[in-house]
Parts: C-alpha cells; sequence; structure tokens
C-alpha cells in the first residue's frame, strides 16, 4: 500500500520535471528547432561546405584529390569558356527578367479585369509552369528544329523568310531562343504572383483616384505600381535566383552549344565536374555564383524591408 | 454648387434589378440622405451619381449637365468612401493634395488649399503622417479633407460614418452637419443608420428593393410616413404593428380589435379607414405614443397588456409586453413602477395612431 504511493509518488515528480523542462522555454524553443536544423544541416549546409572543400581540392571522379587552395579559381580566371559563361548567364538574367515582369504585370493586370470564363483563361495561363520543364522545352526543340521547325513553316508561308532560320545552331540565335524559352516558361509564375498581390489593393483606391482626377496610367502609376512594388521585389527576388542557377532548359535546348554560345554558370558546371570528371573545377564554377546571388538576395532583402516599413 | 436630378434610373447587373426607376431632384446646397436596409439599391444610386457604375437607363444631371456618360472626374464630384480609400503609401498631405496634383493645381495654390482644409478639420499636425499611423476618426478626417480641398460642386458620402464606434460616430455627425453649413456644398449621403438619417438630412429618401418608398423632411417621415416600411424603418425602438378588424361602431363611427385590445376609431381616421369595415388593416402606433393608463384617459382607447421584459435606459424605460397575440413595445416614464408579469392598462395617443392597407402596406 505505501510502496504504491511511492511509486505514484516519483512517478508524478518525474512528470513533473519533464513538465519543467518543456516550460522552460530554451529547452521548448530547442526541442521545436530541432527538426529544421536537422534538415537545413543535411540538405543545405553539409552540400554547401562539401562544396566549398572540393573546389579547394584537385578531385576527380574516382581520385579524393588533396587540398590545392585557390587554384581551380586561378584557373577560372583565366577561361575563355567561364568568362563566357559569366556573361551569359547576366545577360539570360537581365533579358528574361526585365521581359517577364513586363509580360507578367501585364497579364496580371489584364486578368485582375471581370469578364467571362476568367477562372479558366487563369487556369490556362498556369500551363507553362506545371509542365515539366523537360518535356516543354524538348517541344521547343522540335519547334526551333532547322528541319521539322513549326516557326520556319510558318514564317516561309507567310512568305517572311526565303531560306530556312537554324535557331539553334546560329550562335546570337541560340542564345535568343534560350531565352524566349525561360520567358515563356517564367511568364505565368510572373502573372499569378501579380495578380495576387494586385488582388490585396482595395478596388475603392482605383475608384477614389479616378474620382481624384487620375486617369487610368496615372492611377496604375500612383497606386497600383507602388502598392505592388513589395510582391514585386519578392518575385523578382525568386526569378532571379532561378534563373541565373537555371539548367533544365539549356541543357535540353543546346547543352550550352553551340560552341559554348549558350553556356551558363550550372550548365558550364554541369559538363566540367560530371562530363568531363573535373569534380573539383565544376565546384568551383558553382561556387562562383554564390557571392552574386548572396549579394541580390541581400540588396533585394533591404529594399523590400524599406518598403515595408516606410 | 448645383443640383442634382435623377430622373427614370435603373440599374440591372445581369438579370438582378437592383435600382427601379428612380426619380429625384436633389436641390442646390441640400443635404440629402438616402437610407434604407441592406441591398435596398441606395449605394448603387450613388455610384451611378458619381460615375462609378453605368447607367442601365434613364438619366443624371449635374447642374445643367446629363453626366451619364462622362467619366467620375469629369463630373466635379467628390466622394467619401465607408473604408475612407485613404492611399496608404502616402502621407495624409499627399492623399489630401493628389486630386489637385491631378488636375495640374498649381504648388502654391495646393498648399494653401491643404492647409485651409486641414485647419478646418483640425488635422494639421498629422500632415506628415501616413494613414496607418492614424486612428479610425482621423482618417475619416483625411478622407473628408481629400473630398473638400477640390471645392467640388456635389459631395458623395457612401455610409462614411459606419467604420467608426459609437461614441465617434456621435462626433462625427455634428461635425458632418458643421461642415455642411459652412461649405453649403450639396451633399448625397447613403446610410443604413436611421438616425444619421433623421439628423443629418435636409430630407431623407428611403428605399427598399429598389424603389424609392418616400422623399421628405425627417419629421415629414415620421409623423406621416407613406406606407407600413417607412414607418417600420424610422424610430427607435421601431414602431408596433396589430392587425386589427374594423367594424362598424352601433353608436356611430369605427371599432378596431383583435383578441388583445378593442380600440375607437379617432374620428380624423374615420372618413379613411371605412372603407375598411368588416375588413382587416394594420394598425400602426409608436412607443412613445403608448403610456399608462390614468383615470382621465377614455376607456375606448385603453387595453390590458402583460410586461415580458423592461428595459431601463436611464431616461426612459421601455415595456416590452404581449398585447394578445402580438408584442407591443411602449416608452415611459424611467421610473415607473412596472415589474415583469405585471398586467397594465395601456392608452395610445389617438393623434398619432397610424393605419396600413393589410395587402399594399400603403397609409389609410
Amino acid at each position: 500500500m505505501s510502496s504504491a504511493t511511492t511509486e505514484a509518488g516519483v512517478g508524478g515528480i518525474r512528470r513533473s520535471r519533464r513538465r519543467m523542462l518543456f516550460e522552460d522555454e530554451r529547452w521548448l524553443a530547442m526541442a521545436l528547432l530541432s527538426p529544421t536544423i536537422l534538415l537545413l544541416g543535411l540538405f543545405i549546409a553539409y552540400p554547401f561546405v562539401t562544396g566549398v572543400m572540393l573546389s579547394l581540392s584537385n578531385a576527380r571522379v574516382g581520385v579524393p584529390g588533396e587540398f590545392v587552395g585557390f587554384a581551380n579559381f586561378a584557373r577560372l580566371w583565366n577561361d575563355p569558356i567561364f568568362a563566357k559563361a559569366v556573361g551569359n548567364t547576366f545577360i539570360y538574367t537581365a533579358v528574361t527578367t526585365v521581359f517577364k515582369l513586363a509580360l507578367g504585370l501585364w497579364l496580371a493586370v489584364l486578368l485582375n479585369r471581370h469578364f467571362r470564363g476568367k477562372a479558366l483563361v487563369r487556369a490556362f495561363i498556369l500551363l507553362p509552369f506545371i509542365i515539366p520543364t523537360v518535356l516543354s522545352t524538348f517541344a521547343w526543340k522540335w519547334m526551333f528544329d532547322p528541319t521539322f521547325s513549326v516557326l520556319n513553316w510558318t514564317f516561309r508561308t507567310l512568305g517572311l523568310i526565303d531560306t530556312r532560320i537554324n535557331w539553334l545552331g546560329d550562335p546570337d540565335l541560340a542564345m535568343l531562343s534560350v531565352m524566349i524559352v525561360n520567358i515563356w516558361r517564367g511568364v505565368p509564375f510572373y502573372a499569378i504572383s501579380l495578380l495576387a498581390g494586385l488582388q490585396t489593393i482595395s478596388p475603392d483606391l482605383h475608384e477614389a483616384a479616378a474620382i481624384d482626377g487620375a486617369r487610368p496610367w496615372s492611377r496604375f502609376w500612383h497606386i497600383t505600381w507602388p502598392l505592388l512594388l513589395p510582391v514585386t521585389m519578392v518575385v523578382v527576388l525568386f526569378s532571379v535566383i532561378q534563373t541565373f542557377a537555371d539548367f533544365q532548359l539549356v541543357y535540353v535546348l543546346t547543352a550550352g552549344g553551340p560552341a559554348n554560345a549558350t553556356h551558363l554558370f550550372a550548365t558550364y558546371a554541369y559538363q566540367v565536374a560530371i562530363g568531363t570528371g573535373l569534380l573539383s573545377e565544376g565546384a568551383a564554377i558553382s561556387l562562383a555564383m554564390f557571392p552574386v546571388l548572396f549579394l541580390v538576395v541581400i540588396i533585394q532583402l533591404l529594399y523590400i524591408r524599406r518598403v515595408e516599413t516606410r | 454648387m448645383a443640383q442634382v436630378l435623377i430622373q427614370s434610373l435603373n440599374k440591372k447587373f445581369d438579370e438582378v434589378h437592383v435600382v427601379k426607376d428612380v426619380n429625384l431632384e436633389i436641390r442646390d446646397k441640400e443635404f440629402m440622405v438616402f437610407v434604407g436596409p441592406s441591398g435596398c439599391g441606395k449605394t448603387t444610386t450613388l455610384r451611378m451619381i458619381a460615375g462609378l457604375e453605368s447607367i442601365t437607363s434613364g438619366q443624371v444631371m449635374i447642374g445643367d449637365t446629363v453626366v451619364n456618360t462622362l467619366p467620375p472626374m469629369d463630373r466635379d464630384i467628390a466622394m467619401v468612401f465607408q473604408n475612407y480609400a485613404l492611399y496608404p503609401h502616402m502621407t495624409v498631405y499627399d492623399n489630401m493634395a493628389f486630386g489637385l496634383k491631378m488636375r495640374k493645381f498649381a504648388k502654391d495654390d495646393i498648399r494653401r488649399r491643404v492647409q485651409d482644409a486641414a485647419d478646418i478639420l483640425d488635422i494639421r499636425d498629422y500632415l506628415h503622417r501616413k494613414p496607418r499611423q492614424l486612428s479610425g476618426g482621423q482618417r475619416q478626417r483625411v478622407a473628408l479633407g481629400r473630398a473638400i480641398v477640390r471645392h467640388p460642386r456635389v459631395f458623395l458620402f457612401d455610409e462614411p460614418l459606419s467604420n467608426l464606434d459609437a461614441k465617434l460616430r456621435v462626433q462625427m455627425r455634428i461635425e458632418l452637419r458643421k461642415l455642411h453649413e459652412r461649405l453649403g456644398t450639396t451633399a448625397v449621403y447613403v446610410t443604413h443608420d436611421q438616425v444619421e438619417a433623421m439628423t443629418l438630412g435636409d430630407r431623407v429618401v428611403v428605399m427598399r428593393d429598389g424603389r424609392v418608398q418616400q422623399v421628405g423632411e425627417p419629421l415629414e417621415l415620421y409623423y406621416q410616413p407613406a406606407n407600413r416600411f417607412v414607418a417600420g424603418f424610422l424610430g427607435s425602438p421601431a414602431m408596433n404593428f396589430a392587425t386589427v378588424r374594423i367594424e362598424a361602431d352601433p353608436g356611430g363611427g369605427f371599432v378596431a380589435a383583435n383578441e388583445g385590445l378593442r380600440l375607437t376609431v379617432p374620428p380624423r381616421l374615420t372618413d379613411r379607414v371605412g372603407p375598411y369595415a368588416g375588413r382587416e388593416l394594420t394598425l400602426g402606433i409608436r412607443p412613445e405614443d403608448l403610456h399608462i393608463a390614468d383615470a382621465s384617459d377614455p376607456p375606448d382607447l385603453v387595453f390590458d397588456a402583460v410586461v415580458e421584459v423592461i428595459e431601463r435606459l436611464g431616461s426612459e424605460a421601455l415595456l416590452v409586453m404581449r398585447v394578445g397575440k402580438d408584442a407591443m413595445v411602449a416608452s415611459v416614464e424611467p421610473t415607473v413602477p412596472a415589474r415583469m408579469r405585471d398586467r397594465l392598462r395601456i392608452a395610445i395617443n389617438p393623434e398619432r395612431l397610424h393605419a396600413f392597407d393589410m395587402e399594399t402596406g400603403a397609409a389609410v
């Protein structure tokens, strides 16, 4: 009888000690954060650190390699293909972002109006975004094919051209083609995100501005654009990061060719590391993206915070 | 300064007919209030005057101009919205100056006008703040300021006080009235609050289901409602209604009776009630026109009632009573010694008795 009481008492103390541990917010915070920390550590921090180590070694496929300092980066500095890839990546990101933003905003404003079949059109707009990139890019590859190109056929039938255009075979046209596909694929993301942003702007503000004497363009410039800016910045931030590190699209369309004319950071890194087997150099190319992306993120986050707190 | 003339105005959203054949003359410098329950078409009418809603048929004139197809900016109006609709990214000053900038006013002129409006509305200290740094009442003032800086021909108000707490609403109501006295601009004001309608309006339009029920000065609507809806909508607590049967009195005149009461129809109403002899109609009597009977009340204007609830409001007491099958409310002296379940003798003021047709609801 008395021993039973004692056991119950001990159990009670144990339970209350555990409860105390949870009521101490430092312990609770650690307990709740640990799954996230574990996942981030395993899938973000560990690969990142490994990548850094790799880039400072001379590892190749089958060769663990040893520490060589910044030798890989020094080699990149003098690599004309790397220079070309860097230039390509910047141009590719800049041009496509401008077009995606402009077209996406235009579509968003159109879709924000009331018309019949609005829901259906909104769903259709998303198609390029939800089709797996590799699949849709293969479709584009056929459309750019010199012999079977539906584009060439159309232009020739319309009498606009008389020789076949070699879309992916000409260095400049290849870059243009890759950009077109990227814009085609990226516009829905902009359109839908900006549309969501537009819908948070009260229609009363447009009506008030209309009564205040603002014509449509003034209303857009003085009301819509400034109120949409925080959303726009977030969308552009995501998009720039993704475009800067783009891989699938270029890999499928041109694999960086012709003559390295369309290489981006990611495709060049892949070609060097996996294609050639120079793992350490590939890691160095990938890491070269890092400072740029880091800067983009910092600038835009600072800007977003400023917009939000003003 | 301008009058607003509305002729045979209709609005259909697809097949839904929300404003039906509205005719109205809003006089120059008049404060006209549209009142009615949700969905009665009052806001849609206002928005058609503003140009924010297209006109299905009919005509709106501001001053001498037909404005049907004019965009809002060319109608020389200003509007105050229910949720203020202040531009959140602009300071109070810029909010008020926006309309003037859009109309290319000179910088000095803009500054002077904004300062003047800020002085009138007592918001001079907030001119550099953003709307979200202001309280509800201050935002409301800014919205008013944005309307008055332009000196428009007509002010349009769309339930501007409904987002304020009760105390502030009373205060702003008084200020709005003062502002109107001071500026003398024609105003159209939409509300669902009958107290605002009664206190603010030079005249009041009561609407229901897209139709104008009655137009008139507040007390005119209160004392001579055109139909049962207007009678029940204006006044708080609402008018009491009882269905009665009209019988000819052998001694001359008529008697209105049901299970709970039996009243002699006052001579004032006999001519109009006469045709209803042998039929039913609806009697209406306001709570303040009922009182506890004493010896001086003629017995043919008195009935029995059982008190169900007493609400003592300080300035008055409301007796919620059962009279036969009907519930009735009487507004009496706050110190009335009645208690719940008391049986009381209640007398009516025959001068204020209303009668309505059972089918049409029109005043008899």
